[in-house]
């Protein structure tokens, strides 16, 4: 904390000339001149976010043409389309060795942002600079209920980007971490919903990532999962150079994060130590 | 303790919004040119993009395989539906025109004609329905995970494919069944469908970025694909009707075989089938069809690459 506020008296002192500038681009506009500290990895710059969201046109829908030509009937002079502004002129600098914690409301625009710093949600303006390719941690789109956990876990690794003697190496590691035995040669339609859950993080946990991006909800299933899968973490954050976290459990932000990011409504409402973060979040 | 810092936090809360944007950008953008980071989201390069797409050649062929074997596993006949498919539509096309509207008079070996019309035209039709939904349905994954997007409507297509050879196997045994001999151009199939597989992937990839935006396109495509399939002569011949029934001048018919389906249909039906004969430029409207869609294709769906996932 004497760190932030050194920092921030820092800022003041070396840009006298914009008194409004030092507010919003904080942490700090200057890189760091103390060799020490972290660079730049990832440098979000006023970002707004803009989902379009349509109303009952849902992809589901299968196109027959009666159905069709009712919804092009219906639609006249009823757009059912929405703008969502989820993240609303977000800015800060994330450097090398932090771990930011994200905490705010649901539908605070947490997920949005990640979604954004990892490069898969373009921005509608402002911009997300980082340095090599940042990676969400998750998988569970890739992979398909019907087949089997076999299947999945060579689907999955493919997704991630990983190639064939990669995933050679993986599989077995993936099968032991997830725990579910003989079970992996069955659909996993058919696994318990903690059971899929490990073994979906067993395969988004097997790549390593220059910049991790962690959604909540990762460490679940029975105790001795969880333990195991926050050890995981932990490792992945250790071998990450800047980690981001989101969670609804805030003991786990404030043990494994240097920094946490309040968001409210799509803006930042607060940035800094976790515990004064977590104690004024706490509050309100 | 933490006095001064939220204090600081509160002003920051309000600074975003009252502050001016135009100079608020110029230090982190400045940043994070000095520190060499890139935009995160940033269209590479066309050769670098075709050098990516072919380091995920592993996701695409497993990812398609993968649709293939889900697509059934919920059936009891499983996989013997890739079969059954097109010979049941074959059989009630054959059942249809053959029979009950009499359409088979003028064309020597009907059942030929209309099966291998019907596959060929199957195959395009599925690769670019698919196509068409391969960005819009597959959103989750988009924005879930890193990949160049040409991967999905490749995949799609490559899953059509691998439905197509068993197809072909069926489309052969059949057009055997009706008589028609063996001959040395059959040997020619591989490269038309080599050349109808071009097509199909440069279409997928022009409708999945149409698809992407406009999405009554799913709803319209029926309608569509089902006015491709009346104008491309699956159930007669083009220059049969369109010359001699109608007494239209030779030249409607010639635009009418440019259609690239027809052009694949007519080709296909060259080699099958011993009496059929066709318009001599077949060959070249389909090799054009093939390269133009294909690099078309590729440039149109990469010039929206940083798009994809908007909603």
């Amino acid at each position: 904390m004497a760190e932030l506020t050194e920092e921030l008296s820092r800022v003041k002192a070396e840009e006298p000339a914009v008194p409004s500038a030092d507010v919003r681009v904080y942490p700090n506009p200057e890189p760091p001149h103390d060799p020490r500290e972290g660079t730049p990895t990832v440098i979000v710059d006023d970002l707004h976010i803009i989902y379009r969201v349509y109303g009952a046109a849902t992809d589901a829908e299968k196109g027959n043409a009666a159905n069709a030509l009712m919804r092009l009937l219906k639609r006249q002079g009823r757009p059912q389309m929405k703008e969502i502004h989820a993240v609303r002129g977000v800015s800060f600098v994330a450097r090398h060795g932090d771990a930011i914690g994200i905490v705010g409301r649901n539908g605070s625009g947490k997920s949005t942002l990640l979604r954004a710093i990892a490069g898969l949600l373009p921005p509608h303006s402002g911009a997300v600079y980082t340095d090599g390719q940042p990676s969400l941690l998750g998988v569970n789109a890739a992979l398909m209920r019907e087949l089997t956990g076999e299947r999945n876990i060579v689907l999955g690794c493919y997704a991630m980007g990983m190639n064939p003697t990669q995933v050679q190496e993986k599989f077995d590691d993936i099968v032991d971490f997830s725990g579910i035995g003989e079970f992996v040669q069955f659909p996993m339609s058919t696994y318990s919903s903690g059971m899929g859950a490990r073994l979906r993080f067993a395969i988004a946990s097997a790549k390593k990532h220059d910049v991790l991006i962690i959604d909540e909800a990762l460490a679940t299933g029975d105790r001795e999962f969880k333990r195991k899968s926050q050890e995981r973490i932990k490792q992945m954050r250790e071998e990450a150079g800047t980690v981001f976290l989101v969670a609804h459990n805030l003991d786990v932000i404030e043990e494994t994060c240097n920094r946490v990011i309040w968001l409210h409504k799509g803006k930042i409402k607060m940035d800094g130590d976790p515990k004064t973060v977590i104690a004024a979040y706490n509050k309100a | 303790m933490s006095q001064p810092e939220s204090a600081t936090a509160d002003a920051q809360a309000g600074g975003p919004s009252d502050g001016t944007p135009t100079t608020g950008q110029e230090p982190l953008a400045k940043l994070a040119e000095r520190y060499g980071l890139r935009r995160a989201i940033a269209r590479p390069s066309l050769p670098v993009y075709l050098r990516q797409l072919w380091e995920r050649r592993h996701f695409v062929m497993t990812y398609a395989t993968s649709r293939n074997v889900s697509k059934y596993s919920n059936s009891a006949l499983g996989q013997l539906w890739q079969v059954l498919t097109p010979l049941l539509n074959a059989a009630i096309y054959w059942l249809m025109f053959g029979l009950i509207l009499g359409a088979s008079k003028d064309i020597e070996n009907y059942p030929a004609f209309l099966i291998t019309g019907m596959f060929v035209f199957t195959y395009t039709q599925r690769a670019v329905s698919g196509g068409a939904k391969s960005i819009s349905g597959n959103l989750s994954m988009i924005r879930a995970l890193h990949f160049p997007r040409a991967a999905l409507p490749l995949a799609y297509t490559i899953q059509e494919f691998q439905q197509l050879l068993i197809s072909m196997g069926v489309l052969f045994a059949l057009v055997l069944v009706t008589g028609e001999p063996l001959t040395w151009f059959w040997l020619l199939v591989p490269v038309a469908l080599v050349l109808q597989t071009m097509f199909n992937v440069g279409a997928s990839l022009v409708l999945a970025r149409v698809g992407a935006t406009a999405r009554d396109l799913n709803q319209l495509l029926p309608f569509i694909m089902r006015t491709w399939l009346y104008a491309s002569g699956v159930f007669f011949a083009i220059g049969d009707k369109v010359v001699n029934s109608a007494g239209l001048p030779q030249w409607v018919a010639d635009v009418m075989y440019f259609n690239p389906a027809a052009a694949y249909i007519e080709l296909m039906r060259n080699l099958l089938i011993e009496s059929h004969s066709t318009r001599p430029y077949i060959w070249s409207v389909c090799v054009f069809w093939a390269v133009f869609a294909l690099i078309g294709g590729f440039w149109y769906f990469w010039r929206a690459e940083e798009k994809y996932g908007r909603g």
